[in-house]
């Protein structure tokens, strides 16, 4: 190959000099149409947040006296919308946490049964995880509101937990289930000959080969309980419970609100997960290859 | 039956019987009731916040007056036609480009790659705040769109979100914003998935650019593809945050979604019943798309 080319190369110097010249330069210019398309909203957030209390939105590009102050605000707490920032803050921690914390759990489990122990009518399971993994969530928001407070969890951050709990398990599943094709099934042979219980094979052979998965879907959990809006909206009333998802829209209901304290606590609450993803990307990215798509 | 022959339908026995992939002997004595336990938990979630819902929602959703009087609101008409438009567009689009820019990022020069790493950063950053910042700056008096217009060009832009088709526009865009970086990132996946060798062999018998990708990538790439647009599609269908944070479904509530005004039609105006039926209205697309992308990816196992 590399061969047909150097003959081509020697043939046409000069047309293919140029057209070499065409392609970098045309590639160049897409990429600087993707940095500003991309950029551009985050910038904005920015150059909100920075703007001082008196000329939020003075009509430049970048605020004439740029400030922390909106900063100092939110971290202290100091506007009546953010009196219970930091307690929020921790509530989504908590949702984000033990979301992951059951899924895990659950997803392994079930995928555990289905793909090792071959349980029989185990493709019932599977099938009834890929028919969850396609049903959008917000069309089940308004029924599972109302049972929710059936089940006595009204204004609970549990209501929240066990919403997104139900969306991320099939995902789990679907990525263990790939995943553990690879694992070799001699492993548990070997060690039910030596008498060990399935559910020593679950911890002492299944879960510490499956560790990348986990890291995996555990990332996939926690970010997507963090970022949720509707289900934490819907379920969550009090400030006492709110997470910062829902203070953060807050803001919205009043036309008089000060946008550049919203826009410093918006970026304060996407900063967990971009560290987080950022951390992750290698683990995010293997994730996805093995085991298909979900955003 | 010689020594051989019997050698080689043994070996021929072994060869067929598939992979060796379950617990040998099936599940023995006690085992049987851990693999039922194990299952309980998945089963417990399925049906308390799957199963119940899905029933309850048929339940509060099955008056037929409720789809005349439905029919009868020209808000439910817009919306449905905003829906339409909005997955249409929204999901085609995001992917084309996201499938023409995995093969951007397919060039190797240290440039392009530092450019993924900031590329990604959208898919990132949680909807929120994301969306939040695009509804400003779309803003017709404060945005900073318009005052770069204006710097630039020195027009006065647009009103943007005042107007019904550039607020569904906005939606649309931010929409497409958000979500291109990750199909982008899976179909590079796919796309690295292919062997070099398909490309050298291509090469060899005078394949150009253009017909490599006509017959090498685009016929491997195709099944992949499909299956991202149809999955992008059902996500697209329930997608809440966009339309209710970029224009917030105005003006005059002309920019909702099935997904957005199924939660006002509930949770504004109190009118539950209303709001499952405007999201069932929903199911004669969201049935079949649910059928082929169930097959489509029990297929795929382990190619995707």
């Amino acid at each position: 190959m590399s061969a047909t080319i150097a003959a081509r190369r020697r043939s046409s110097p000069l047309h293919y000099r140029l057209l070499r010249y065409w392609v970098e330069g045309i590639s160049l210019l897409l990429g600087f149409v993707l940095l500003v398309w991309t950029v551009t909203p985050i910038y904005n957030m920015f150059m909100i947040a920075f703007d001082s209390h008196d000329d939020v939105f003075s009509g430049t590009v970048w605020p004439e006296h740029p400030s922390l102050d909106s900063f100092r605000v939110v971290v202290t707490q100091d506007f009546w919308y953010l009196a219970h920032f930091w307690h929020q803050f921790g509530n989504s921690f908590f949702v984000g946490l033990m979301t992951m914390f059951l899924t895990l759990v659950i997803g392994t489990l079930a995928s555990f049964t289905v793909g090792r122990m071959r349980l029989r009518n185990g493709w019932l399971l599977t099938n009834a995880a890929l028919m969850t993994y396609v049903i959008p969530a917000s069309f089940l928001a308004i029924p599972l509101y109302r049972i929710m407070g059936i089940y006595g969890l009204t204004d609970s951050l549990w209501a929240v937990i066990l919403s997104i709990v139900t969306f991320a398990t099939p995902y789990a599943i679907f990525i263990f289930s790939q995943y553990g094709k690879s694992i070799p099934m001699e492993l548990d042979e070997s060690a039910r000959i030596d008498g060990a219980n399935p559910l020593q094979i679950y911890f002492l052979i299944y879960l510490p080969l499956m560790a990348p998965a986990l890291v995996a879907v555990g990332t996939y959990a926690l970010l997507l309980a963090w970022n949720e809006y509707l289900y934490n909206f819907l379920m969550l009333s009090t400030p006492q419970s709110m997470t910062v998802a829902v203070a953060l829209a807050q803001f919205l209901n009043s036309d008089e609100s000060p946008w550049n304290f919203m826009m410093a606590t918006a970026i304060i609450y996407a900063l967990p997960p971009i560290i987080l993803y950022y951390g992750f990307r290698r683990y995010m990215a293997a994730g996805l290859t093995m085991g298909g798509v979900k955003g | 039956m010689s020594v051989t022959q019997q050698a080689l339908t043994v070996g021929r026995a072994v060869a067929s019987r598939p992979a060796h992939r379950t617990w040998h002997g099936g599940l023995i004595g006690s085992e049987y009731a851990w693999a039922i336990a194990f299952a309980l938990p998945y089963v417990a979630v399925f049906f308390a916040f799957v199963i119940y819902p899905i029933c309850y929602g048929i339940y509060l959703g099955d008056q037929p007056a409720l789809y005349s009087e439905l029919f009868a609101d020209p808000r439910y008409l817009t919306a449905v036609v905003n829906t339409l438009i909005y997955v249409g567009v929204g999901v085609n689009v995001k992917m084309f480009l996201a499938f023409m820019l995995s093969g951007f990022f397919m060039r190797k020069r240290w440039w392009i790659k530092a450019l993924l790493v900031i590329y990604i950063l959208p898919w990132a950053t949680p909807a929120l705040p994301a969306y939040i910042s695009i509804h400003w700056f779309v803003n017709g008096q404060w945005g900073m769109l318009n005052n770069v217009l204006y710097m630039l060009f020195g027009i006065d832009g647009p009103v943007y979100l005042n107007d019904h088709w550039m607020g569904l526009a906005c939606n649309i865009g931010a929409y497409i914003w958000k979500n291109m970086p990750f199909w982008t990132v899976i179909l590079l996946a796919g796309r690295m998935a292919i062997p070099q060798e398909l490309y050298e062999a291509a090469a060899v018998d005078g394949a150009s650019g253009l017909r490599k990708f006509a017959h090498v990538t685009f016929p491997l790439m195709a099944n992949l593809y499909l299956v991202c647009v149809l999955l992008d599609t059902v996500f697209a269908l329930g997608d809440f945050n966009a339309t209710y944070f970029v224009s917030g479904g105005g003006p005059a509530m002309s920019t909702e979604v099935l997904a957005t005004l199924g939660i006002r039609y509930a949770f504004t105006t109190a009118l539950p019943r209303l709001g499952v039926a405007t999201v069932m209205s929903a199911l004669p697309l969201l049935i079949p798309l649910v059928f082929i992308l169930m097959r489509k990816l029990r297929m795929s196992e382990g190619q995707l």
